[in-house]
C-alpha cells in the first residue's frame, strides 16, 4: 500500500491489468454521509475496497479537553446525530461514574426513556434509508414519519428538535412534564402500526430480500476479531448487550429481550434492528407507565447539578451553586483519575475513556465510537460483491460519518 | 489513588493470577477505581499478555486509545509521556480489564496487535495519527482522520486547540492544474 492513495498507480503488476479503480464518494447519495471508498474492480466485482475517511473530522475529542463536563454535551450530540440523546446518556454516564454520583430513580427512568426513543429513531432511519436505497420508497416515509414524532418529544422536553443537549451532570435540563409524557404516549400509540407497515413492505419485498439475503456475510469469528459490537455483532451470533449483561441506569427493572440472528448477512442485521425497535418500545412503555415521582436531579448540596431557574433566583444555595458552576475559575471538583464507562448505543458499545485532572474539564475524552470500529467490517465483507451491494451493506452497517470521523 | 476492592470476592482475582503467571511471576502494578481495574504493563509484556488473555481466558478487544500526560497533575517525574490503553472484555463472565502501556516520547513505538484482532487496525492508525505513536508490525500504518499532508499530531497536549495555521496553508489544486 503506498503512502498516499493518490499515488497508487492504476496498474501495479501484470496480473492486475484488467482491474480498474473507481472512486465512490465522498459525495454520493448511497453513502448518505461523507465517506469515500476507493474500489478496485474486476468488471463489476469488487476485488478490494479501501475506505478513506476523515472528511468530517472536527476535532471533537480535542474540544472535549477545553469544554467542561456540562458544556461538552452539546458536542457529543453531534457525534451520532441520528440518536443524540444516547450520546448524552453515554457521556454523562462516564462523568457520573468518575464523580461517583448516584442518580435519582426518576432521572434514571427519564434517561432510559430518551435513550430508547433515540434507539428507535436510529433504527428507523437505518432501516428506512436502506429500504429507500434498495427500492422500497414507501417504507422510508413510514419510518421518517415516526422519527418526526420522536423529534416532537425532544422538542417538548428540551426545546430543540435535533440536538437536545438534555442531560446534565447529576440530572437533566428540565424535568418531564405532562406534555412530554403525552408526546411519548403518542409515539407508543402510533409506532406499532408504522412498524407493521414497514415490515410488510420490507420482509415481503422480493427486491429487498434478493438484495439483502446472503449479502455481506459476517461470520461470528470475524465479528469478534473485528471488535464489532451492537446489532452488527448480534446479527452474527455474538449475543452481548450491555443493557442485559452489564446493566446500567434502571435497565434491570424492565422486561425485554435481546434479539439476535446467526446468519450474519444484511437481512439478519435489518431483522435484528427491527426487532430491537419492538423491544425498545416495550421498555419505553414500561418506563413511562412506572415513571417514579420525586426529584429528578441529585440534591444541590452535592455540588454537582446545575440548579433550575426557580432555585437559582429564589434561594441563596441555588444562586451560589449556579455561580460556582458557571464561573470559569470555580466549578466542581473531580478526582484526579480515569475511568472507562460504556453503554449500549444503537450501533454498539459507545464508551468514554475519561481522564480528569481534578477540574471540571476533562484531560482527555477518548470516545469508543461504534461507527468507526464497525466500519472496519465493510472492506472485509464487501469482497467479491458487486457495486450494487455497496448500498445494501453500507445501509445495514449504519455508518454515521460524524461519529466515524469525530 | 488506589482504592481497595469494595466487594469481598474479587472478580478479577483469577485473571490477575493467570496474567501474573504468564508474565513471569512478578507482581503486577494495578489500580482500581470505581469498577475499573487497570493493569500497567511494559511494552515488551504487552503482546504475551494480550495473546494469553485472548487464547486462554477468552477476552476480546473492545477498544484501544491513547492519552498524552504532558504536565498532568501528580504525574511522577520519569514516567512516560504517553499511555495507550487496551480495554478487554470477557463476554462469558462480563469481566472487563484495562491494560495500560507507557510510551516514551523519545521512542514512541509499540507492538501492533492487528495480527490478533483485525479490529485494532484503525484504532492503531488513529493513535498514530493523533499522537505520533507508531505500531511495529502494523500492515498499513497511515494517517486515518487527518490528511496525509498534515505534519503535527493534534491530540498531543502541546498542540493548540486552534491549530498552527495548517488548515489555511494546505496545498490547493486550482481547476487549471487538476
Amino acid at each position: 500500500m503506498p503512502a498516499n492513495l493518490l499515488d497508487e498507480p492504476e496498474i501495479e503488476s501484470e496480473h492486475k491489468e484488467y482491474h480498474w479503480t473507481l472512486n465512490f464518494g465522498p459525495q454520493h447519495p448511497a453513502t448518505h454521509t461523507t465517506l469515500r471508498l476507493v474500489l478496485e474492480l474486476d468488471g463489476e466485482r469488487i476485488v478490494k475496497a479501501t475506505p478513506d475517511i476523515g472528511y468530517l473530522h472536527s476535532g471533537f475529542e480535542k474540544l472535549g479537553e477545553h469544554l467542561n463536563f456540562n458544556q461538552y454535551v452539546t458536542i457529543v450530540d453531534r457525534k451520532n446525530y441520528i440518536s443524540p440523546p444516547m450520546n448524552e446518556v453515554a457521556w454523562h454516564n462516564a462523568v457520573e461514574k468518575l464523580l461517583d454520583i448516584e442518580l435519582t430513580r426518576r432521572c434514571q427512568y427519564i434517561r432510559v426513556i430518551i435513550g430508547e426513543l433515540s434507539r428507535i429513531s436510529d433504527h428507523l432511519l437505518c432501516v428506512g434509508a436502506a429500504a429507500l436505497d434498495l427500492g422500497a420508497f414507501t417504507a422510508f416515509l413510514f419510518c421518517f414519519n415516526q422519527r418526526e414524532l420522536i423529534n416532537d418529544v425532544y422538542e417538548e422536553m428540551s426545546g430543540y428538535r435535533f440536538h437536545p443537549g438534555y442531560t446534565r451532570v447529576g440530572g437533566v435540563l428540565h424535568d418531564f412534564n405532562d406534555r412530554v409524557i403525552t408526546k411519548v404516549r403518542a409515539v407508543i400509540a402510533s409506532l406499532p402500526k408504522a412498524l407493521l407497515d414497514t415490515e410488510k413492505l420490507v420482509y415481503r419485498n422480493k427486491i429487498f430480500l434478493n438484495r439483502t439475503r446472503g449479502i455481506g456475510i459476517l461470520t461470528r469469528d470475524d465479528a469478534l476479531s473485528l471488535c464489532s459490537t451492537g446489532p452488527i455483532a448480534r446479527a452474527s451470533g455474538v449475543i452481548y448487550d450491555l443493557r442485559k449483561d452489564e446493566p446500567y441506569l434502571a435497565y434491570p427493572d424492565f422486561d425485554f429481550q435481546v434479539p439476535y440472528a446467526t446468519e450474519g448477512d444484511c437481512y439478519a442485521r435489518f431483522q435484528v434492528r427491527l426487532e430491537e425497535i419492538y423491544q425498545s418500545l416495550k421498555i419505553v412503555e414500561q418506563a413511562i407507565e412506572n415513571l417514579p415521582s420525586g426529584p429528578v436531579n441529585v440534591p444541590i448540596a452535592e455540588k454537582f447539578p446545575v440548579p433550575d431557574k426557580g432555585t437559582t433566583y429564589n434561594s441563596m444555595e441555588g444562586l451560589i451553586q449556579h455561580f460556582e458552576l458557571i464561573m470559569p475559575n470555580r466549578g466542581m471538583e473531580s478526582p484526579v483519575n480515569e475511568v472507562y464507562a460504556a453503554i449500549e448505543s444503537p450501533n454498539g458499545e459507545l464508551g468514554y475513556y475519561l481522564v480528569s485532572d481534578g477540574s471540571q474539564t476533562a484531560w482527555r475524552t477518548r470516545t469508543r465510537p461504534p461507527s468507526f470500529i464497525n466500519f472496519q467490517v465493510f472492506p472485509h465483507v464487501i469482497k467479491d460483491h458487486l457495486i450494487a451491494d455497496i448500498g445494501a451493506i453500507l445501509g445495514s452497517l449504519n455508518i454515521i460519518a460524524a461519529e466515524l470521523d469525530r | 489513588m488506589t482504592e481497595a476492592a469494595t466487594t469481598d470476592v474479587d472478580p478479577h482475582a483469577g485473571t490477575l493470577e493467570a496474567l501474573t503467571k504468564v508474565l513471569g511471576g512478578a507482581t503486577l502494578e494495578t489500580v482500581r477505581f470505581r469498577d475499573n481495574l487497570r493493569v500497567f504493563l511494559k511494552s515488551d509484556q504487552l503482546l504475551p499478555a494480550l495473546v494469553a488473555l485472548k487464547s486462554e481466558l477468552a477476552f476480546q478487544l473492545i477498544e484501544i486509545g491513547g492519552i498524552d500526560y504532558l504536565a498532568y497533575p501528580g504525574r511522577a517525574s520519569g514516567s512516560s509521556r504517553f499511555e495507550v490503553h487496551y480495554v478487554l472484555l470477557n463476554q462469558d463472565s462480563h469481566e472487563r480489564l484495562i491494560l495500560k502501556v507507557g510510551v516514551e516520547e523519545s521512542r514512541p513505538s509499540l507492538p501492533s496487535v492487528v495480527a490478533h484482532w483485525i479490529g485494532a487496525d484503525w484504532m492503531e492508525r488513529e493513535i498514530f495519527d493523533m499522537f505520533g505513536i507508531s505500531f511495529e508490525g502494523h500492515p498499513d500504518l497511515r494517517r486515518i482522520l487527518m490528511p496525509e499532508e498534515f505534519t503535527a499530531f493534534p491530540l498531543r497536549k502541546d498542540y493548540p486547540l486552534r491549530g498552527r495555521g495548517e488548515r489555511h496553508n494546505f496545498p490547493r489544486l486550482t481547476r487549471d492544474e487538476s
